[in-house]
């Protein structure tokens, strides 16, 4: 066993999420492939997507391999943590957003 | 860093490239002579393979420009020739060989920074480019200054854009004039570049929008861990993962249409190469090939197996990578 939860050369080992089940795998991997592509938005708005959901997701691997992807394609920094700032956002919104069922069983059950 | 030690370091890779070869890799028919005419440039770039700048005294003579004319003239099969650096420019003898080799109505490519033909000493040069129907490619590492100017040195945007213009005016990158400019992107870091496609539409639409620049084609070219470059990686301690990175993006296929098999690569001394990594490696052609340009012969230099070593990664990730950009 590792001596960490995460190892970065564990993000190689990616493809191989088929072992076992490659039916499926296999399927998510096509999947995966379309999802990701440029279609009606371009790969620069899919990958700034994909690198904020991985921020919002707190997956390191995500991370790195979206973090690289966004250089690969010429994505600023200033650009990639604009993304970051929505997803950032976004979570704060959903957390505030709750508050509503809170409030709504406190008002209920207070005298 | 020396040369024994770039060589020394680019063994350390965990499979070396020709591990991952059949056997050896040969060349075919000749149709390129890219002549290296100095190291001395205007610029300092940080990922700079040739490790030039303006202290650099290596230049071409005439002597030697001329014994590349003569090749060029008697080798019919030599259909491009690819004029690199350093920055041309600032050979003395690099207008007169242009005029000449123009006239040999052969594919006629120059390798400009453009920033040196905002200077007024080089200003001159658009009128040559233009009057010879020479083909610029030019590197951009990026369309915003700041970034742009982070590996090519302060000011070079300004003057790239700058330069660019005049030769928009001149008909370079307009449709039907025949005056063709090529850009290339190369990594400001150590990664790969996207496709070519991808960012090749990022940077039109970037350039035109922004500065009203047009231009044929993007390159996508991989940094080479050669020069600069390897420096960059060893202090920025990425040079383990890049080297992995390229590794594990090998691709075969790629390997059929390498610029190698069909390039010579002449020194600033006249000495031959594969290409211009392996002159700032100090790998040569053996004579039993053809060292030097004074000794050419087409028909063993077809046949001779090309020098290989790690860097030769950079040309087989991926997509793959050449002067031409990606090779698919």
């Amino acid at each position: 066993m590792a001596s960490n939860y995460y190892e970065p050369e564990d993000l190689a080992d990616f493809s191989n999420i088929v072992e076992y089940a490659s039916d499926q795998g296999n399927k998510f991997f096509d999947y995966y492939q379309v999802s990701t592509s440029a279609g009606k938005l371009s790969e620069r708005e899919k990958t700034l997507i994909a690198l904020t959901v991985a921020m919002t997701q707190n997956c390191p691997y995500c991370i790195d391999a979206y973090t690289n992807k966004c250089l690969s394609l010429g994505i600023s920094e200033d650009e990639m943590m604009e993304a970051v700032h929505v997803g950032s956002s976004m979570m704060a919104g959903i957390t505030l957003v709750h508050s509503t069922q809170m409030r709504k069983i406190i008002k209920k059950k207070s005298m | 860093m020396a040369v024994s030690n770039q060589l020394a370091t680019l063994n350390r890779c965990p499979v070396h490239f020709t591990q991952k070869l059949a056997g050896p890799v040969y060349a075919a028919e000749i149709e390129v002579l890219q002549l290296n005419v100095g190291k001395r440039c205007n610029l300092f770039c940080r990922h700079c393979h040739v490790e030039a700048g303006d202290k650099r005294e290596e230049v071409m003579s005439s002597d030697i420009l001329d014994l590349c004319l003569k090749v060029i003239r008697e080798n019919s099969s030599i259909s491009v020739v690819d004029i690199t650096g350093g920055a041309p420019e600032m050979n003395p003898g690099i207008k007169k060989f242009i005029e000449q080799t123009a006239k040999l109505g052969r594919r006629l490519i120059v390798r400009s920074n453009l920033a040196i033909l905002a200077e007024s000493q080089y200003s001159d040069f658009t009128q040559i480019y233009t009057q010879n129907k020479v083909e610029i490619v030019a590197s951009l590492p990026d369309c915003d200054e700041n970034r742009a100017d982070r590996q090519r040195g302060k000011g070079f945007f300004r003057k790239f854009i700058q330069a660019a213009k005049i030769l928009n005016e001149n008909g370079y990158g307009k449709a039907e004039s025949g005056l063709v400019i090529n850009l290339v992107h190369n990594p400001l870091g150590a990664y790969l570049p996207a496709s070519q496609k991808s960012l090749e539409q990022n940077y039109k639409q970037s350039l035109k929008n922004n500065y009203d620049i047009d231009f044929n084609t993007l390159f996508c070219i991989n940094n080479m861990p050669v020069g600069r470059y390897l420096d960059f990686l060893l202090a920025s301690g990425n040079y383990d993962e890049y080297m992995f990175e390229l590794l594990q993006a090998f691709n075969p296929e790629a390997l059929e249409n390498v610029m190698c098999r069909t390039m010579v690569s002449v020194a600033w001394n006249g000495s031959l190469f594969d290409c211009d990594f392996n002159q700032m490696l100090n790998m040569p052609i053996s004579s039993k090939y053809s060292d030097h340009i004074s000794r050419f012969d087409i028909k063993k230099l077809c046949r001779r197996p090309i020098a290989l070593h790690n860097h030769c990664y950079g040309c087989t990730a991926g997509a793959g990578s050449s002067c031409q950009g990606a090779l698919e």
